[in-house]
């Protein structure tokens, strides 16, 4: 089975600044793909890129089949886009939009008449159909969004940050509805701040950072090769001391603030060694991605 | 403009219209109607005869001009900006098979077909007065309608591209509008100023609309029709086309 998306030392500058910088990236199938990177990583370019909306300096870009930017409208025939944004019509209803939507596609009325109900339903939007944009809450917007994007039916949906901005529940609705594509057999490109939902969602992930991957696999594969399994978190009076002695059972530490980031194989050891320091609290976790990807990016802020 | 890939864009705007047809139409029909009524009998009582007709019939042309310029230009300025920039309707068009060229060729389109609206408005107002000399004659104002609107929304979609906010619309009306209202012959004869002005307002674009209509509306078919549809044309082909440049890098860039 061929790509659905594979970009090639694809590069794009702004005058001096090299905002993508000769990426590689290449999506399977019924997969989920994440792509993480701190702000100004070059993500939204990626995207951009990636739809044949902006053209690339150098490399290539291969969208379902097709060869971009030339061929981009064909291609985009058979992509849905969940925009970072909310643009949804604020003339028109629930269903409106849906409908208006479908006609940028060449869907005709009667087509959507039929397809509407089910991408309703979709978004947990039955019973509001006729309800101005304006009505709805943040939640439901993004899900009205992430239906939007499914009117044509389309074999590769690519999502930027869709839950930024969410609360909790409505987040965990949108995960639901991911995983129903997928369960589908669409293809998802997301980028996303949030490591957990990262974790959860996506079986392939690629870190980029100054326009470039700098690691790709699964979120299991990154946490196992590119960092200690175990995080003992330790704050509290005395923490300056106890750095100072150190611990030889912490492979590596990071202090960020308060907070000393112990990453280690052998958590029990230090949290022993804790004990003898009262003043002393910890937390023992896990690593996640998100230790990963502290990792690797820094935690300088990028904004 | 060979495909009809415009046609989506233009009916989106057309049904965002229908919710608000009526306050919509007598918004049209409000502004002419005063000037024609305030100007045509205050201004009229005063004047008698302008070129040996009822001020009133003189004015009627250069109302009809005005407002297919003004509804062209509201269009592609205020809710043009507001679906680019502020609701980003036209970022969510991008995002399917629709191109730029796509969403700029239905929004020109669409506010010419506003603006031929405003302009039938006014014409059955003109009927309905009687300001008119020929019945036939009248309905060649149609195609010089839709010449000034394809004109105006061109023009109105560069000013667009290159507008930071809704307040630098003001230096285009104050340095491009206003001048055409008051220079291009909607209230008086060109003939009336001094020749060096008379020279500049040929070149403005009211100035060859109001050229086409008047002559209609007095019952006589106008001189030079070519020149001035071909003057309304191209500036309309013209802001079209910087429009599309100047949004393009403006959006995709």
């Amino acid at each position: 089975m061929t790509s659905p998306l594979k970009l090639s030392g694809l590069t794009k500058r702004y005058g001096d600044t090299v905002v993508v910088d000769g990426l590689d990236l290449e999506l399977k199938a019924g997969r989920c793909h994440g792509l993480l990177g701190p702000n100004g990583a070059g993500k939204t370019t990626t995207l951009r890129l990636a739809l044949g909306l902006i053209a690339a300096d150098a490399g290539t870009v291969d969208l379902l089949g097709q060869r971009l930017p030339a061929r981009a409208e064909v291609a985009r025939e058979r992509v849905g886009v969940v925009p970072q944004m909310d643009n949804l019509d604020p003339d028109f209803t629930v269903r409106e939009n849906l409908q208006i939507y479908g006609r940028y596609f060449g869907l005709s009325k009667r087509e959507m008449i039929g397809r509407i109900p089910a991408l309703l339903d979709f978004a947990g939007l039955a019973g509001k159909s006729e309800a101005l944009i304006a009505t709805l809450s943040g939640g439901m917007k993004r899900r009205l969004t992430l239906a939007r994007a499914l009117v044509n039916d389309p074999d590769l949906v690519i999502l930027d940050e869709p839950t930024t901005g969410l609360d909790p529940q409505a987040r965990h609705l949108i995960w639901q509805g991911l995983r129903r594509l997928m369960g589908q057999g669409k293809t998802l490109l997301l980028t996303t701040h949030f490591m957990e939902e990262a974790e959860r969602l996506c079986d392939d992930i690629s870190v980029i950072d100054q326009g470039r991957v700098i690691v790709q696999g699964s979120p299991r594969e990154l946490i196992q090769t590119h960092i200690e399994p175990h995080v003992v978190e330790i704050y509290g009076d005395g923490l300056n001391e106890w750095q100072a002695c150190g611990s030889r059972h912490c492979h590596r530490c990071e202090q960020a603030g308060e907070t000393l980031f112990c990453y280690t194989q052998t958590p029990s050891k230090v949290v022993a060694e804790l004990a003898a320091h009262p003043g002393l609290r910890y937390l023992h976790r896990p690593a996640n991605l998100e230790d990963v990807f502290l990792k690797l990016t820094g935690r300088d802020l990028r904004d | 403009m060979i495909n009809l890939n415009w046609f989506p864009v233009w009916q989106r705007n057309f049904l965002v219209w229908k919710k608000l047809a009526m306050p919509s139409l007598l918004g049209n029909l409000a502004d002419p109607m005063l000037y024609m009524l305030g100007l045509g009998y205050g201004l009229g009582g005063l004047l008698h005869q302008v070129n040996g007709v009822p001020y009133l019939h003189f004015l009627a042309a250069g109302t009809l001009c005005y407002s297919v310029m003004n509804s062209a230009t509201f269009e592609t300025l205020y809710s043009a900006f507001s679906r680019m920039h502020v609701q980003k309707t036209w970022e969510a068009i991008l995002n399917t098979p629709l191109t730029l060229r796509d969403v700029l060729v239905g929004e020109w389109l669409w506010a010419a077909s506003k603006s031929l609206l405003s302009g039938v408005a006014i014409i059955l107002v003109i009927w309905g007065l009687g300001l008119y000399t020929d019945f036939s004659l009248t309905l060649a104002l149609v195609p010089v309608i839709v010449l000034t609107g394809l004109c105006f929304s061109g023009l109105g979609l560069a000013v667009n591209a290159v507008s930071p906010n809704y307040d630098f619309f003001l230096y285009y009306f104050t340095l491009c509008i206003t001048p055409q209202v008051l220079l291009g012959g909607v209230f008086y004869p060109p003939t009336a100023l001094p020749a060096w002005l008379a020279v500049a307002a040929d070149w403005l674009p009211l100035t060859h609309a109001v050229n086409l209509a008047r002559p209609l509306l007095l019952g006589r078919w106008p001189d030079a029709v070519a020149l001035h549809a071909l003057v309304l044309l191209a500036y309309g082909l013209a802001g079209f086309l910087f429009g599309l440049r100047q949004t393009r890098r403006r959006l995709l860039r």
